[in-house]
């Protein structure tokens, strides 16, 4: 249950933006000051998400080299001065396939969890505040999604879809739907049960003013960590995906795709192709995790543990 | 009756006992020096953190960490508690001295039958006894506390929270100790099985020649069985006396305002008497007394100086109000 | 007995729903969304009556409904039809490669709860000292680190660098595995048959594949595990044992851990199925012969019966599985109303 859950009257109050902004402000500094564990987790994932979203937008601050060209230096040539992370069996620099191949996987990734919240968020919130056969219907198929293995589903719409940016995101956005519906419906129908719900309805509001001015701002809470944490589990299911060889067109650079491509030069003991890309993406899934994290302690305080 | 002139079998001297938490170090038992003697019945009363709770754990040593002892003595029979070392604590836990605790209905392990807790409870005494052997004795037990033999096979979720209460002091019983701990034993439970399980404790007290420590904040229930009465406030001991002395003549304003809060059903009272004020926040070391705050006779003195528990004839007080005697 | 066969039939009846949700939805992806598989089988440039020609012959040109009829029909006979690429039915290669890939996830399992259960007990018993937050960095890592990735890893440190353990296939190429197969599961395999250089070299072309996929999902129950057992630690029944002088191993053992495993079982429906995904992932890069690499490898093909009943045979299993558990729940937790 959330904590900030309270009366009416004061719900109504904290919902301006001002106040939110006030409020948020307030347990972000005193966060700094008492949970310092928590907090510095939260400003290191930040960090890493950070500098990586910098790679995407500014990728010839990070590197000269085009990740596409074959001539950037001898092939298969381990770390050097000259190419950080050495080189490919087709002569391609590493490094710069590392910095423009975060566009791909974070742009899927977070466009894939957007998509799923967009969808799975009123599904859920609908459906939990109404109940009746609809709700019952939706959650069986919610629930069973939810407990197929994800992957799979994710290689069966890729497969279907064929290649291409968008199929991707398609493909892994369907996989989160359930997460996210399950999630809201939950909160809805335990927050449908306080108190202050009915007295809203007592005072005569009507449904849609009740699922915004009082469900909604206390399930976001939750929903932001969630998102974050998404995030982190759509970009391995994306890696997944290219590593597979569903999904992208082999133009573009991607992390999950070169790791497939260095795969085959393993045993020769050829071991930059594979380590950085994959230290890349646990790094950018990390980034998230740890953001997803630091943020569900400052927003729900667990009680102290001594 | 005890017999004062006795060894006492338990002997708590100057004992303190903190957590030291993030904000600070909590001083939740200060400089408590009690004894108890062979067959008697003390009862521990005071407010909710007062400290009560914990001076029963850590007799055990059972207190939940960070909490530890920071200086005095348990000696139970002439042995230092606190300097045993592990192998000897557990023997005495369950075998010389027995706890019982506040909330029936999560004190036993739900995935065990009421049989299996008593096959553990003995058999990590006496390792040697059987099965059968353990489930006689566990049936001869429970026929003493109005339990039917057949209910052993049952598991906790099956049983009332007086039934569990009462399987709870069979387990402790069980092994014959000479100490029985109640820690709040009845604070769960509705008052007629309060009642009932008050009979029961007495008749077992009796029965089974058990000294009795009952730790409650009820000072009507401690006062049914209790011989001598030990208040307690904001961690320290503030007075010990009979339960007689305490009725007529409470010496301490706080056991004076506690008997003063229990409403006299003869008399016509408009209003319930109450206490203003809050406990003491126990963080950091103690400078006066705990009460003065909500102390209608304070003294200067008080506030400046901690009061040390004093004898008079017999009973005890720690108030700078007697320091020239009763 | 007869209650635990009722709790059973009824648990059966609350799976059929759902199993019957996923073989729609199968149904429904692999049918009704865009992409010809037909014209994409005889190469884009086949002529128009051709294709209608294999349609008909495939079933294809009925309308949608009538399909998913003539779907579950067979379904309902366990048909699940015959290859569109090879001469073989459906239920062959799959009947082949099932067995492996069961093996593999059990061993995963093996290796996922004999990492996280101990090392969530130690982390709830040092509680936040160095060990508790070490092992709670693990878990936090682990989570991230890609399947494929860390199967690389490994392949590089034990398999390239230092020699130990073998980095591909389920048995060596100087063993014959038609000599001991009989159910497909190769340890149950050798040691039936007495072979135990066999069973040696078995077991060593597991290792790798299943510390995989076991060590990338063990962060999930060291969590849980650690969770539990500070929630367990704190109630009154673990103060009562002690009080009571049962030492302090039977207390966290006995008492604390059996009661903070069974809300783990219940997640094991769940956690089975992320290892059937991470599975797909590792046979990828052993070279596993199994489910995964069958699906991967029919995908590439177009062959698109195959996929279907590959697709349909996980979620029968994952159906499987979670009726399982939830019967070992009822079994375990006197609490459960039979």
């Amino acid at each position: 249950m959330n904590a900030t859950s309270s009366g009416p009257e004061i719900r109504a109050a904290k919902y301006s933006p001002a106040g939110i902004a006030a409020g948020l402000i307030r347990r972000f500094s005193a966060a700094a000051k008492r949970y310092r564990i928590e907090w510095w987790i939260l400003v290191a994932g930040a960090v890493v998400i950070a500098a990586i979203v910098s790679m995407t937008l500014f990728p010839h601050l990070f590197t000269h080299f085009r990740p596409e060209d074959m001539n950037a230096g001898p092939q298969m040539k381990p770390p050097s001065a000259a190419h950080l992370m050495g080189t490919d069996n087709l002569g391609r620099d590493v490094w710069s396939r590392i910095v423009y191949g975060a566009r791909t996987i974070l742009g899927v990734a977070i466009a894939a969890s957007l998509a799923s919240a967009l969808i799975g968020i009123p599904l859920g919130l609908v459906s939990g505040f109404s109940g009746g056969l609809g709700d019952k219907a939706l959650s069986l198929v919610m629930d069973s999604i939810y407990s197929f293995p994800g992957l799979i589903l994710a290689i069966a719409f890729a497969a279907m879809l064929g290649p291409g940016v968008i199929n991707i995101t398609v493909a892994v956005a369907v996989v989160y739907v359930p997460t996210y519906f399950r999630l809201v419906r939950g909160q809805t129908l335990s927050i449908k049960q306080e108190l202050y719900v009915e007295a809203a309805h007592a005072i005569g509001a009507r449904r849609p003013t009740v699922l915004a001015k009082y469900i909604f701002p206390n399930v976001i809470a939750t929903v932001v960590v969630v998102f974050s944490l998404n995030i982190a589990d759509a970009i391995m299911t994306e890696a997944a995906l290219s590593y597979i060889g569903l999904g992208l067109p082999a133009g573009m650079p991607d992390w999950g795709m070169d790791l497939s491509m260095g795969k085959k030069f393993l045993p020769s003991g050829v071991w930059w192709m594979i380590t950085y890309p994959g230290l890349m993406i646990m790094l950018l899934a990390l980034g998230f995790t740890m953001l997803g994290e630091g943020l569900s302690e400052i927003l729900n305080p667990r009680l102290q543990e001594y | 009756m005890p017999d004062s002139a006795n060894e006492p079998i338990l002997d708590i001297r100057d004992l303190s006992i903190i957590y030291p938490i993030s904000i600070g170090t909590v001083h939740a038992v200060q400089d408590v020096t009690l004894s108890l003697y062979k067959g008697e019945v003390l009862g521990i009363v005071g407010e909710s953190g007062c400290g009560k709770s914990t001076l029963g754990l850590s007799i055990l040593k059972l207190m939940k960490p960070p909490g530890r002892i920071s200086s005095g003595s348990i000696l139970y029979k002439g042995t230092d508690i606190l300097g045993m070392d592990d192998r000897a604590l557990l023997d005495m836990r369950g075998r010389n001295i027995a706890m019982i605790f506040q909330n029936p209905l999560t004190s036993l392990d739900p995935l065990m039958s009421v049989e299996r807790h008593f096959i553990e409870a003995i058999q990590v005494h006496e390792p040697h006894t059987g099965v059968a052997e353990c489930i006689e004795r566990a049936k001869k037990i429970l026929s003493d506390l109005g339990i039917e033999g057949n209910r052993l096979k049952e598991y906790p979720y099956q049983l009332s929270g007086g039934m569990r209460q009462r399987i709870m002091i069979g387990l402790a019983l069980i092994l014959h100790p000479d100490i029985l701990l109640a820690d709040e034993p009845t604070t769960a439970l509705d008052v007629i099985v309060e009642a009932g399980f008050t009979e029961l404790l007495i008749r077992l007290h009796e029965l089974y020649s058990l000294t009795v420590v009952l730790i409650s904040h009820n000072l009507g229930l401690v006062a049914q069985m209790a011989d001598r009465i030990a208040v307690m406030y904001g961690g320290r001991l503030v007075e010990l006396a009979t339960v007689n002395q305490i009725f007529e003549k409470p010496l301490h304003p706080y056991t004076q305002g506690l008997m003063n809060c229990v409403p006299n059903i003869l008399l016509e009272q408009k209003e319930l008497n109450a206490m203003p004020g809050s406990p003491p926040d126990l963080v950091g070391e103690p400078k006066s007394c705990p009460f003065a705050p909500r102390c209608p006779k304070a003294m200067d003195i008080c506030r400046s100086r901690v009061p040390p528990l004093k004898d008079y004839g017999g009973r005890q007080t720690a108030c700078w109000l007697y320091e020239g005697g009763v | 007995m007869r209650r635990i066969l009722n709790y059973f039939l009824m648990r059966v009846l609350l799976t059929i729903p759902m199993l019957f949700v996923l073989l729609t939805l199968v149904f429904v992806v692999l049918r009704v969304m865009p992409g010809d598989p037909v014209s994409a089988m005889l190469g884009g440039h086949a002529p128009e009556y051709v294709i209608q020609q294999k349609k008909a012959e495939l079933g294809l040109n009925k309308p949608i409904f009538e399909q998913y009829i003539d779907y579950l029909g067979q379904l309902a006979h366990g048909d699940l039809g015959n290859s569109m690429i090879f001469v073989e039915r459906v239920s062959h290669p799959i009947s082949q490669r099932l067995p492996a890939t069961i093996e593999l996830t059990l061993f995963g399992l093996l290796v996922t709860l004999g990492i996280g259960i101990p090392l969530g007990v130690r982390a709830s018993r040092k509680r936040r000292t160095a060990q508790d937050f070490g092992i709670r960095f693990y878990a936090n890592i682990v989570y991230c680190i890609p399947v494929f990735w860390m199967g690389l890893i490994l392949q590089m440190v034990f398999g390239v660098f230092l020699p130990l353990f073998p980095i591909a296939g389920r048995v060596g190429a100087r063993i014959i595995s038609s000599d001991f197969d009989r159910t497909g599961f190769y340890v149950l395999d050798t040691l039936m048959k007495g072979n135990f250089t066999a069973l040696g070299d078995v077991l060593m072309h597991l290792v790798l594949p299943a510390f995989t996929l076991g060590i990338t999902l063990s962060g999930v129950f060291v969590r849980l595990t650690r969770a539990n057992m500070l929630d367990v630690l704190k109630s009154d029944y673990v103060l009562a044992s002690r009080a009571r002088g049962v030492p302090e191993r039977k207390v966290v053992y006995k008492h604390a851990l059996k009661n903070a495993l069974i809300p783990i079982v219940t997640m094991m429906g769940l956690q089975f199925s992320a290892l059937l995904a991470g599975a797909i992932l590792t046979e990828t890069t052993f070279s596993w012969p199994g489910m995964g690499r069958l699906l991967l490898e029919r995908i590439y093909l177009r062959d698109y019966p195959t996929v279907q009943g590959v697709i349909i045979v996980y979620a029968l299993f994952v159906s499987l599985v979670s009726l399982i558990v939830d019967i070992v729940y009822a079994i375990i937790d006197p609490r459960v109303q039979l």
